[in-house]
């Protein structure tokens, strides 16, 4: 008897839950986005803190990747998209409503090596970095390495280039970055989510290349400057635009950020790698919501609104501690006149 | 002889006795068996059918040539299968190379020669092996048998065997052989239990006449039981083909995920199902997509080519044996 008291019990306070909640879950305003996988820890946070100040809403957000998530928003599948690259013309042309570039966080993406017995971290001039990944420099002691590490000894071994197999935002920087401060890059190789490497073997995702790298020596691979500084792992600085040496951190990235917001366009399209300013990294990018710039429905226009504002300010403060660089205040300041676009 | 008896065969045509007929239980199971089995061959279709249509682009601007091309460049728009077949059809042979002598001789012991309790326990441990995740497989390999191909093995068939072009080059530790190798240690669980469950349908008879005969255990096993048990065998080698050409997490985390072709086993490859998993969800552009989706028929007609083969090859061993026998 006691336990049917108990399990009437449970049912009971089930269904009062049930009665509560229904009424609750039917207010919300649903909406749904996909896309790129390296601002998921932010975008999860945001899309859990958000709705507690916004009560009437709730955001779902699948990281599927950058090109699945410009694919979605395509196809009308999600209410906006992510990515790690801004969408291309042909891209956009596609779309019957023109979406709209929100840059809301920032990345960076540092060397990591696997030198036995070398405790320095290592320099990298652009000259030296496109070598290496073009295969042209084959082994650890070339000249042009010494030159930028006086005082370092290097071992005179083969260089083992590690890369990115998955087509990923990261690999799009990173060959990004290099056709710009190489013209051989460029024609040879280019920039894209996925390139012809003509070096070097793949390893999926970014604890895949540090796993690789780890274990063979004498190695060298990319990686998130997130994924490095979580891990632990030992990076080395590159030269920048300005002709310093900077080891990556959340303030040079965002500094590059900083230093490419006067030439921003007005659509927030922007690649900042090899950006301009003494202490501006080299190689960072930013991360873009998708949103397209007409909402059928007032509610999620409004809630979409809501968000973009409480991301630029609020948001912003919850970057730092998830190791992601936040955006420079003269982004925040463009990107809140953009909102407006918003129909 | 069952469905003749409850099948009034002569009953004329129409739609009134059809439905008189399906009051018989028989006839609902025949009809509903029937679709199940129609669902099968439909999903097949089905499948060619959606690879076909998103695949238009590439096929129309590649034709033919996307099977014979090495490129595979996202930047220009270059797309090109053969390195994928390379290394999809080598890989998948060197595990077969590996696991069959291995597990049709480890199926052996377990029918055979093993008493019943230690045969029993084996087949447990087996089974259990083929339920572990290949994400679990290509974790392992990482962290010991590329470690281990690196310095040990690798080095090795250089030293020894490196006048052969297949054992030269830079040693990675990643690369066909491993992957090769991996795959070998997933498909061995298919092996040995199959095997090991058709060398135990053979009936004693057969044991008992060929040791009546004069023969040893060994020869008995050898020369009766294993060719009267060759058709589950051979099945059981299939299986394990076809894991091996379709197997995709495993083998992205060994192979080395270099779109290119070397005759050298140690050196890094691709295969095609590791490229659609690696770049599908980060493929910018139609015509990448759409290669993509063609290298999936690829391996869809690759998969249908080689079972073909094999079963003519069983048909033309089976023929060869009954007529020695």
């Amino acid at each position: 008897m006691k336990k049917n008291g108990l399990w009437l019990g449970a049912f009971g306070a089930l269904a009062l839950l049930l009665a509560v909640a229904e009424p609750v879950l039917l207010a919300k305003v649903l909406i749904n986005g996909a896309g790129a996988t390296f601002p998921e820890v932010i975008y999860t946070k945001w899309f859990e803190e958000f709705p507690k100040k916004y009560p009437d809403s709730q955001i779902n957000y699948q990281a599927l990747g950058s090109g699945a998530g410009i694919r979605q928003l395509t196809e009308g599948t999600v209410d906006f998209g992510a990515s790690d690259m801004p969408m291309t013309d042909a891209q956009i042309s596609k779309l019957k409503v023109k979406p709209l570039h929100f840059p809301t966080v920032l990345g960076g993406i540092v060397p990591t090596y696997n030198i036995p017995g070398l405790k320095q971290d290592l320099k990298f001039t652009p000259a030296v970095l496109a070598g290496i990944f073009l295969g042209k420099i084959k082994k650890w002691s070339d000249p042009e390495l010494t030159k930028a590490n006086p005082g370092v000894k290097l071992p005179d071994t083969d260089i083992l280039v590690v890369h990115r197999s998955d087509g990923s935002g990261t690999t799009f920087v990173f060959t990004d970055y290099l056709s710009k401060v190489s013209p051989e890059w460029k024609t040879v190789v280019g920039s894209n989510t996925s390139v012809k490497w003509p070096v070097g073997i793949g390893a999926e995702h970014n604890e895949g290349v540090a796993g690789l790298v780890k274990q063979s020596p004498n190695s060298i691979g990319y990686v998130e400057l997130i994924y490095a500084t979580q891990n632990k792992m030992g990076y080395g600085a590159i030269q920048n635009a300005a002709g310093t040496f900077l080891r990556a951190d959340l303030g040079s990235v965002t500094e590059a950020a900083a230093g490419a917001a006067k030439n921003m366009p007005d659509d927030f399209r922007v690649s900042i790698t090899n950006a301009p300013g003494k202490q501006a990294y080299p190689i960072a990018s930013f991360t873009w919501l998708l949103v397209p710039s007409k909402f059928a429905d007032a509610e999620k226009k409004k809630v979409i609104v809501e968000f973009l504002r409480w991301m630029l300010t609020d948001g912003q403060k919850y970057a730092a501690g998830l190791s992601y660089a936040p955006l420079p205040k003269e982004v925040v300041a463009k990107e809140e006149k953009a909102i407006a676009l918003i129909q | 002889m069952a469905t003749s008896v409850t099948l009034p065969a002569h009953s004329p045509p129409g739609a009134r006795s059809f439905f008189k007929r399906l009051t018989s239980g028989d006839e609902i199971a025949r009809l509903v068996t029937t679709l199940f089995a129609s669902l099968i061959l439909l999903l097949t279709l089905g499948i060619v059918w959606e690879l076909w249509i998103h695949s238009t682009l590439a096929r129309e601007k590649f034709g033919f040539g996307f099977l014979t091309s090495t490129a595979w460049n996202p930047v220009t728009d270059q797309f090109g299968a053969f390195p994928f077949i390379y290394g999809t059809v080598i890989t998948s042979v060197l595990a077969l190379l590996i696991a069959v002598p291995l597990g049709v001789g480890a199926a052996i012991f377990l029918a055979e020669l093993a008493p019943p309790r230690i045969s029993s326990a084996f087949t447990f441990f087996i089974e259990l092996l083929a339920a572990v995740p290949s994400v679990i497989y290509g974790l392992l390999a990482i962290f010991t048998l590329v470690p281990l191909m690196r310095d040990s093995i690798g080095p090795f068939l250089k030293a020894r065997l490196g006048f052969l072009p297949i054992f030269t080059g830079p040693v990675f530790g990643v690369g066909y052989l491993t992957a090769g190798m991996i795959l070998a240690i997933m498909t061995l669980p298919f092996i040995i239990s199959i095997s090991r469950d058709s060398l135990l349908e053979v009936p004693t008879e057969q044991r008992e006449a060929a040791l009546a005969l004069g023969a040893t255990r060994w020869e008995s096993t050898w020369h009766v039981v294993v060719p009267y048990a060759r058709l589950g065998i051979f099945g059981s080698i299939f299986l394990g083909l076809a894991r091996a050409l379709g197997e995709t997490m495993a083998v992205t985390m060994v192979i080395g995920n270099d779109p290119s072709i070397h005759a050298s086993l140690l050196s890094p490859g691709y295969t095609i199902a590791a490229i659609i998993a690696n770049e599908f969800a980060e493929a910018t552009g139609d015509l990448y997509l759409q290669s993509l989706v063609a290298l999936a028929l690829v391996l869809f007609v690759l998969t249908i080519v080689i079972n073909a083969l094999a079963r003519l090859l069983i048909i033309a061993t089976t023929r060869r044996g009954s007529s020695q026998a």
